[in-house]
């Protein structure tokens, strides 16, 4: 079970590697790093800096036509890129393994669970198909999943995201590796079952003496499991240092950026201009509500995904809904908005009822509402231009043309930050941050009063989503939008809305100002949700558990998406 | 250019001009039967004595405009019923659907004989008969496309702004979907053209005295017992056309895919 | 489970029934009148009266049709208007012939196929795969009857080893049954083969490029177990329905084959009856490829359901 052939020096060493992808791009340039056994190296980086990249070459592996080109991987002395394939094969899985960041995908669908966890150390010679199945199954038992003598007998799909992810450490452990790599495994993970599958992690590694590489874009989860941290940028290393170092006195500029988005230096600035609904009116009563909703109740067929939502939304106001996977945020968006048009209730604009389906309302009413979606992506069309796409509404509700469009398209784009430059471009050609800005600008273009904005930043690296959060924050005040801010993370919500609303299962748990709800938790849901999410101080994570045990609250706040 | 594309285009040229192409008429009679290839005569004479270089110039334009037109037929129907069924949704959608996959399970040569044998062969039955029934696959493959696009947000926002149904096929749709489309204009080309041709080589399709590569084929095969090669010219034809086809539409779709493309 | 075969069952009945309907209609709405177009100008009235009497013109469409489905159901297609012989006892034994054609087809490409396509796949890009994509590319592209006649050429006039038609009458040896037949069966062979290895292949590929076969390399299997434990078991299912796919195929390739070869079967009669309009001969065949057709896919669905797990469980 311990590491196999415990060697004096460090588990992984890496010297100098560099990777580049088929078309010459250098992907990661460059990276040294060394791993002692029983160590844990945080990878963090925002997308494209080339973490998982890493991760792989670990394994002596490079995902579709990349190439390592330089350096030396030694694992335990070995170097990778002198074995060839049939020596890797048999590095892979028994002295280091994987553990990937979407469990449903790495699973095979059309094989049982323990035939695949079992698979590992049966090809590799090492134990009986029995002993693997007994080892698997007190690795079940120790990691809580339901039913241990039974768990594996079932399919990939009939089992919840969280207790998925589970099953793969057991599969990757099932060797007894000495090097575990894990690819960003909670990323996919609501914020209550994070918290589990990150204290079973941390268990799991300790327990075993094996060496992890543990990669993630989240700071602050990374904190709670790491000793030590690299942080990279771009394919290159940054700066690296003791957990407790780097998050105290980061050296470098980008290091500091980091640490301060996430450690919320930008929370206290925020929590004085946001400061509770001084300046903005507090909806409740207040005559001058924009949107009002009163007991809206969504349903896909027999199942409701929203029951009997009331909430007020005044102008120049941000109300923030937050909910986990399953909780019905985005439906109440939709419903608002009639993309999804609500079975009860009614949704009424500056007095005026508007219709459940969008088909039905006028032209006029559809102006003065927009919705801006998450992933911009496929929020935009791919074969206009930026001019064509924000240009569109402003034609089809305003019927400018000509000179006159063009320079209401520019200014436009300038309000957003955006270079009138780009009008001719297509998405394809721009960056995630400029994409949801043009998604922004499409949305403005229609002169709307209300905004709602769909989990606009979650697609988002931190660094970027932090920039988008600061726009928006400046149209609100010079344009006197109001915000419907549908989103997931509790640190957004303590940026920018003055009110927020909790959704659990469908149903509105706790609403009003953001400070209050947030700090009196008196919902044991929105308790929960506030205890759940991660701190950068190390130890958190044993605080929270010990909070939880603690408290234990009943199952019936379990939330829908975790175990 | 590439061979493919040469040699496609001179057989469209061959469509486009045959009158003026051909040395000679298209069912006159200038020699012997099956006469071998001679400087008169460049690929020599049928199975009645016409040129046979004539005979495949005039085939070029009777079976390569049947098919231009059927396959016209079956793209604008499949693509405008498939657009339709996959933007509406709801009933629209199953029913037309329901009645599609009847129709496709039935293999298109059965119901066309079927047809042919009740309303007989004129060309306009012809092109109606494998028009409507091939616009089948393709309203198959249009609806598929139709429908991943639908399902991007960029739809639903231009539905949410209010515009109408035409706008959103046309603008927001049909751009998107052209790449797939026209590969699969090119496709079902090849297919109707060959059908059209092996209809006509069962006797079922274009009539005598008209030119056309698969009658052709038919009837120069009693040459093939002689050793002679007659029936081969009319036959490579169509199978010179309809690789160069399927092989333009291969590379065109190559180049959408690489990377880069718009 | 069940309740999702029984349903699957009842639409190809339905399938069916329509289809029999379409079918009638198709071929009984002729323009103009029937029994003056049959007879000719020369007929007496009497004659024209017996005639309408027995193809029974004068009721209206729909009960014709259910008449004629009662005979369907009961076996009787009627007589043939050309030869006045029963059409079942016409279309039988030329029945029994294309499925012995298209059967032995299936039995030799079907193996082929899949061997060709997995081989293809496995190595994608290299020598074997090129080559295979490109002569499969060549042999969709070109109608049967050249590949037929081109055989013919190759093996029958050039080289004198096989007969050019395929002539069977009773009193053959198996082995001489065997030899006519060759020429056709290898026609349709390379008909069905090119379209069955393209798809297959791309099945393949397909499943080959999903995360959990990168897990699977990463987990330290050899490439064989990777391709027999994970990658064929996953294309079970895409696989069954190409092969179904392509037996569609055959029922639309046999019928050019026995023209080129003049082979005694269905498909060859249906094509003279299509020519002399005999309408119930027509009928009787198109129904016998459709509801084969039909049964094909039917079998292929089904198949498909057992293989995979998750509709297993539902």
């Amino acid at each position: 079970m311990s590491a196999a052939g415990a060697t004096a020096g460090p588990v992984l060493r890496i010297e100098g590697l560099s990777v580049h992808s088929a078309g010459g791009v250098a992907l990661v340039e460059d990276v040294s790093f060394e791993l002692a056994r029983g160590e844990v190296l945080g990878l963090i980086g925002e997308s494209g800096a080339g973490k998982s990249t890493i991760g792989l070459a670990a394994l002596g592996f490079a995902r579709g036509g990349c190439r390592i080109t330089a350096g030396r991987i030694l694992l335990g002395g070995t170097d990778l890129r002198l074995l060839d394939a049939e020596g890797l094969r048999r590095v892979r899985g028994r002295r280091a393994a994987y553990v990937a960041q979407s469990a449903a995908a790495a699973f095979d669908p059309a094989m049982r669970l323990i035939d695949q966890i079992c698979e590992g150390p049966i090809r590799h010679g090492l134990m009986s198909r029995r002993a693997a199945e007994e080892r698997a199954i007190a690795d079940f038992r120790a990691l809580d999943l339901p039913n241990p003598a039974t768990f594996g007998q079932r399919y990939a799909h009939q089992v919840s995201g969280g207790q998925l992810q589970r099953a793969m450490a057991v599969m990757a452990m099932a060797c007894g590796p000495e090097l575990l790599v894990l690819d960003e495994p909670t990323t996919a993970l609501d914020v209550t079952t994070q918290i589990e599958v990150l204290a079973h992690l941390k268990k799991l590694i300790a327990g075993s003496g094996t060496a992890a590489l543990y990669i993630s874009h989240d700071l602050a989860v990374v904190a709670q499991i790491a000793d030590r941290l690299l942080v990279l940028r771009h394919g290159k290393p940054v700066e690296t240092g003791s957990t407790a170092d780097l998050l105290t006195r980061p050296q470098t500029a980008y290091a500091r950026a980091l640490v301060a988005e996430r450690a919320g230096v930008a929370l206290a600035a925020t929590a004085s201009a946001a400061a509770p609904s001084a300046a903005a009116p507090v909806a409740a009563a207040s005559p001058a509500a924009l949107l009002e909703v009163r007991g809206l109740g969504v349903h896909y067929g027999r199942q409701a995904a929203v029951s009997d939502a009331s909430f007020t939304l005044a102008p120049g106001e941000t109300l923030a809904v937050i909910g986990e996977s399953g909780s019905g945020k985005t439906s109440l968006g939709y419903a608002v908005c009639g993309l999804v048009p609500a079975r009860t209730g009614s949704v009424s604009l500056a007095g005026v009822e508007l219709a459940a389906d969008y088909a039905q309302r006028s032209r006029e009413q559809l102006r003065r509402l927009q919705l801006v979606f998450q992933l911009p992506d496929v929020a935009l069309n791919p074969r206009q231009t930026i001019a064509a796409i924000v240009g569109r509404p402003v034609q089809f509700y305003f019927g400018m043309r000509g000179p006159a469009l063009a320079s209401r398209t520019s200014e436009l784009l300038g309000l957003v930050g955006l270079d009138p430059a780009i009008a001719g471009r297509r998405p394809g050609e721009l960056s995630g941050g400029q994409k949801q800005r043009v998604c922004i600008a499409r949305a403005l273009a229609a002169e709307p009063d209300v905004l709602v904005c769909d989990e606009v930043t979650a697609a988002l690296d931190p660094l970027i989503a932090e920039e988008i959060l600061q726009l928006q924050r400046r149209l609100q005040e010079r344009l006197g939008l109001a915000y419907l801010f549908i989103t997931h993370d509790l640190a957004t919500v303590r940026r920018i809305a003055h009110r927020v609303l909790v959704l659990w299962r469908g149903r509105i748990v706790a609403q009003g100002a953001t400070a209050e709800i947030l700090a009196e938790r008196r919902h044991p849901y929105v308790a929960k949700l506030c205890a759940a999410e991660p701190e950068m101080r190390p130890g958190w994570l044993e605080e929270a558990l010990a909070r939880r045990a603690g408290t234990e609250p009943s199952n019936e706040f379990q939330s829908a998406g975790g175990n | 250019m590439s061979r493919s594309a040469v040699v496609v285009a001179i057989i469209l040229a061959a469509a486009l001009f045959a009158p003026w192409l051909a040395p000679y008429g298209e069912a006159q009679f200038v020699g012997g039967v099956w006469d071998p290839p001679s400087v008169r005569h460049l690929l020599g004479t049928d199975n009645l004595g016409r040129d046979m270089l004539t005979r495949l110039i005039f085939g070029a334009r009777n079976t390569v405009s049947i098919a231009g037109l059927a396959t016209t037929l079956a793209v604008g129907l499949g693509v405008a019923l498939g657009f339709l069924a996959a933007a509406l949704g709801g009933w629209v959608d199953a029913l037309v659907s329901r009645g599609v996959e009847i129709l496709l399970s039935i293999p298109v040569l059965i119901s066309a004989l079927m047809v042919l044998a009740a309303l007989g062969n004129s060309l306009a039955v012809l092109i109606a008969t494998i028009g409507l029934l091939e616009s089948t696959r393709v309203y198959t493959i249009a609806r598929a496309i139709a429908r991943t696009i639908v399902v991007r947000e960029f739809v639903a926002a231009a539905r949410l702004r209010g515009e109408g149904l035409v706008w959103v096929l046309a603008r927001e749709i049909l751009p998107n979907a052209l790449p797939a489309l026209a590969a699969e204009t090119g496709l079902r080309f090849s297919f109707i053209f060959l059908f059209i041709a092996s209809l006509s080589f069962l006797g079922l399709g274009i009539q005598p005295p008209a030119a056309d590569w698969g009658s052709m084929v038919r009837e120069n095969a009693p040459a093939i017992n002689f050793g002679l090669i007659a029936p081969l010219y009319p036959a490579t034809a169509i199978a010179l056309l309809t690789i160069g086809v399927n092989r333009l539409v291969d590379r065109y779709l190559a180049a959408e895919s690489r990377p880069g493309a718009a | 489970m069940r309740g999702l075969i029984a349903a699957r069952v009842g639409m190809g009945f339905l399938t069916l029934a329509v289809i029999s309907a379409l079918l009638f209609f198709a071929t009984d709405c002729l323009p103009g009148d029937v029994a003056a177009a049959l007879l000719g100008p020369q007929a007496t009235p009497e004659a024209l009266a017996t005639i309408r009497a027995s193809l029974r013109l004068g009721e209206p469409a729909g009960l014709r049709y259910v008449h004629w489905l009662a005979a369907v159901l009961h076996g009787d297609f009627g007589r043939s208007l050309a030869t006045g012989r029963s059409v079942v006892a016409m279309l039988r034994p030329r029945f029994q012939n294309t499925l012995a054609l298209a059967g032995l087809a299936a039995i030799v490409a079907v193996p082929l196929a899949l061997g060709l396509g997995v081989a293809a796949a496995m190595r994608a890009g290299g020598r074997l795969d090129r080559a295979v994509s490109t002569l499969c590319l060549l042999t969709i592209s070109v109608p049967e009857f050249f590949i037929g006649y081109l055989l013919i050429l190759l093996f029958s006039v050039q080289l004198g080893w096989l007969p050019s038609l395929a002539v069977l009458h009773g009193g053959m040896s198996l082995a001489q049954r065997l030899g006519a037949i060759t020429l056709p069966t290898i026609t349709l062979v390379l008909v069905v083969l090119a379209h069955m290895v393209r798809m297959t292949r791309a099945a393949i590929l397909s499943v080959m490029s999903a995360p959990y076969i990168e897990m699977a390399l990463l987990k330290g299997l050899t490439r064989g177990s990777l391709v027999l434990r994970h990658a064929l078991p996953n294309a079970a299912a895409p696989i069954i329905a190409v092969v179904a796919l392509n037996l569609g195929y055959l029922v639309v390739g046999v019928v050019v084959v026995e023209v080129v070869f003049v082979y005694p079967g269905a498909g060859q009669l249906m094509v003279d009856a299509v020519g002399k309009r005999d309408l119930p001969l027509v009928q009787a065949c198109g129904l016998a490829f459709a509801a084969t057709y039909v049964g094909l896919n039917l079998v292929a669905d089904i198949v498909a359901m057992l293989v995979n797990p998750r509709l297993r469980r539902a």
